[in-house]
């Protein structure tokens, strides 16, 4: 390893993944009517997004955390930019799985038209969704996560009903409703948080809460969790979810199910490392746990379409990193960091795949679908983030829930082996899942489905490079566009990298756990001496 | 820290009045609950920043005014109103959308979850 990269060079990267994406924004923007000039910029972007947060996770990890004031003002009173390595980490996850989707979705306009989508108006909202997303990552207080939360679902809503479909509008109307509501909790937590403390930066925030009265911090903090809860989507506010998902664009699916409830489970590690220290919580985050994991499995096995089957996969698997929270031990928190990771990958893969079978076979639905299995690509491309999901080992789907399981292990609690109980009994059900769309999409004949005849036969998909076709012009559907496959396979190829390198990422979880479990380390790195900010 | 014991019982009567709207079925309703209840938070808000009164912004001349308000607060109210004025908008926008669509502005069921939720139990999911 080379140590040449001084840790001067952390405060210059910090604000730049909020301002790139948001440059790049205003840029698309000005170019509506060019797509190619459009699609370069995006690209670089988020290119440069992918290198930046990967060079903050390095200086991060070698350094400790970094810290930057925006306008220079003094700490307490500023706005403040905080990058440790689960914030690092985040971003760099999320870079990539953005730059794959962006891909994808230029693939997919390309060989499609881009007739259904106004494109001039997708890769500006797509690049503000991206700053919202790291701002949410990046912020030091509490009121300016709100705004990063505000910016991702102002862009989530628009990409969301985009087109304006009549079913689209009925998701988005439903999405829309739960999202303002949750912001509004998330704004009645601000205003207690200031009333008790007058200050939202959370490293003072949480010096100034730990001498609250204790009904004060208990209600605080629960109102911050009800808040947050909404939006990682963990039981029992998480049944919005499959009703929203699944009806957006597929690349817009994909993206969200990857990083949208994360952030939400992001903020929940954080403000429970911060400002719920005392454990007083984690027994309800562990029932929490428990019921979202079985619950969110029940419902994907009664599906029958692929999309809201992944969705209710998606709330079932929030409930592993909710029991990794929990837990509150440094073992558990770094289960639950290489959790999110391995999820935000192995989701969005499926998502995508999802995509290219519904843009194949014409529909979603597994009582039209069959002999999937044709396409060697397809299957390859589903089956292996879907074992990966469901804990295969070597995959890292395994490697996460033995490192959760082991936590649960060595807390002991009565409570702890239930929730082992429910993870492993969650990991085979997820497997049954899987079979089911394996068995009845990929492996059965087309003609043995139930509607089978209602979707247009489609040939084999072979990998093909033209240019643009109008859609209605399509002549060959069976083939699939070699970005969308370029791109879903770059995605699958760094979730298996995270078996390959599992080492060192596990390090650096185990390094950013042993951060979060001591919370002390990111008080000092904000205020210097929290003595003085009392 | 003195509260306002007028203003927090209007507090509680919008964010009552808001929850009971964001309940309704039709969209309109609910983005009025939406916009009573985002009020009643941002009251909320501006009691937190201190007694009635004082100014969030002492100038040469207000030797008067022992005490100042504080700024903060006053600040975070008005980003939460841009915020929600801003998010308004996009309801009515998908409001009128879907009235245009649809010619009803209530919110429907997802046809799926109907599917799924009437299948008789003996029937294989597919069917």
């Amino acid at each position: 390893m080379n140590h040449h990269l001084s840790p001067g060079l952390l405060p210059v990267l910090i604000p730049l993944p909020v301002l790139i994406p948001l440059l790049g924004a205003a840029v698309t923007l000005i170019f509506g009517q060019q797509r190619m000039i459009q699609r370069y910029i995006t690209l670089l972007a988020l290119t440069s997004g992918v290198v930046i947060s990967a060079l903050m996770l390095y200086l991060t990890d070698h350094h400790g955390t970094g810290v930057v004031q925006v306008g220079g003002w003094r700490t307490p009173i500023g706005i403040s930019l905080v990058a440790d390595r689960l914030s690092a980490a985040m971003l760099l996850v999320s870079y990539i799985v953005l730059l794959c989707v962006s891909a994808y979705g230029s693939g997919q306009n390309i060989r499609d038209g881009d007739e259904k989508q106004p494109t001039s108006i997708f890769r500006p909202t797509y690049l503000v969704l991206t700053a919202g997303v790291s701002a949410a990552f990046l912020a030091g207080d509490l009121f300016n996560l709100f705004v990063g939360f505000e910016i991702l679902l102002a862009a989530s809503f628009v990409l969301l009903t985009i087109g304006a479909t009549a079913e689209r509008i009925r998701a988005g109307v439903a999405y829309v409703m739960v999202s303002m509501l949750s912001s509004l909790i998330f704004l009645t937590g601000i205003a207690l948080a200031y009333a008790t403390t007058g200050t939202l930066n959370l490293a003072q925030l949480s010096v100034r809460l730990g001498e609250a009265p204790e009904g004060v911090r208990t209600a605080v903090y629960a109102v911050l969790l009800v808040a947050f809860g909404i939006k990682a989507a963990v039981f029992p506010l998480s049944n919005w979810l499959p009703d929203s998902y699944p009806t957006a664009p597929a690349p817009v699916t994909a993206v969200f199910a990857g990083l949208l409830t994360k952030v939400g489970v992001y903020a929940i590690i954080r403000t429970h490392s911060l400002l719920a220290p005392d454990g007083r919580f984690d027994t309800v985050l562990l029932v929490c746990g428990l019921l979202t994991m079985l619950i969110g499995i029940f419902g994907a096995i009664a599906q029958s379409d692929i999309r809201r089957l992944l969705s209710f996969t998606l709330v079932s698997h929030i409930g592993f990193m909710v029991f990794g929270i929990g837990l509150a031990t440094v073992a558990g928190l770094a289960g639950a960091v290489f959790y999110v990771a391995h999820h935000i990958l192995v989701q969005t893969t499926l998502f995508l795949v999802v995509g290219i079978i519904e843009r194949q076979a014409g529909s979603t639905s597994m009582r039209r679908l069959g002999g999937l299995a044709a396409s060697p690509v397809i299957a390859f491309l589903f089956l292996i983030p879907a074992l990966n999901l469901a804990g295969i080992p070597p995959f890292s789907g395994f490697i996460g829930k033995v490192a959760l399981l082991q936590a649960g292990a060595m807390d002991g609690s009565a409570l702890a082996w239930v929730l082992v109980g429910g993870a492993v009994l969650t990991s085979l059900l997820t497997l049954y899942v899987v079979a089911i769309v394996w068995a009845k999409a990929f492996w059965r004949d087309r003609s043995d489905a139930p509607e089978g005849h209602l979707a247009a036969a489609k040939p084999p998909a072979l990998i093909e490079e033209t240019d643009d076709v109008l859609y209605d012009e399509r002549s060959d559907p069976g083939r699939i566009p070699v970005l969308m496959v370029g791109a879903t396979t770059v995605l699958g190829v760094v979730g298996l990298a995270l078996t390959v390198f599992a080492g060192p990422i596990l390090g650096i979880a185990d390094r950013a756990a042993a951060d979060l479990h001591d919370s002390t380390v990111y008080i000092v790195a904000v205020l210097g001496d929290p003595g003085d900010f009392r | 820290m003195t509260s306002n014991l007028t203003l927090l019982v209007l507090i509680a009567v919008l964010v009552a009045c808001g929850v009971y709207l964001i309940l309704e079925r039709a969209v309109s309703k609910m983005l009025l609950g939406m916009i009573l209840f985002g009020n009643g938070v941002n009251l909320l808000i501006i009691t937190v920043a201190g007694p009635d009164g004082a100014p969030p912004i002492l100038g040469a001349f207000d030797d008067q005014h022992a005490e100042m308000a504080d700024p903060l607060a006053q600040a975070m109210v008005l980003t939460a109103i841009v915020i929600t004025m801003g998010l308004a908008a996009f309801v009515l926008a998908l409001a009128y959308r879907a009235y245009i669509l649809t010619t009803s502005e209530e919110v429907e069921n997802d046809p799926e979850d109907v599917q799924v939720a009437t299948r008789r139990e003996v029937e294989e999911p597919e069917e």
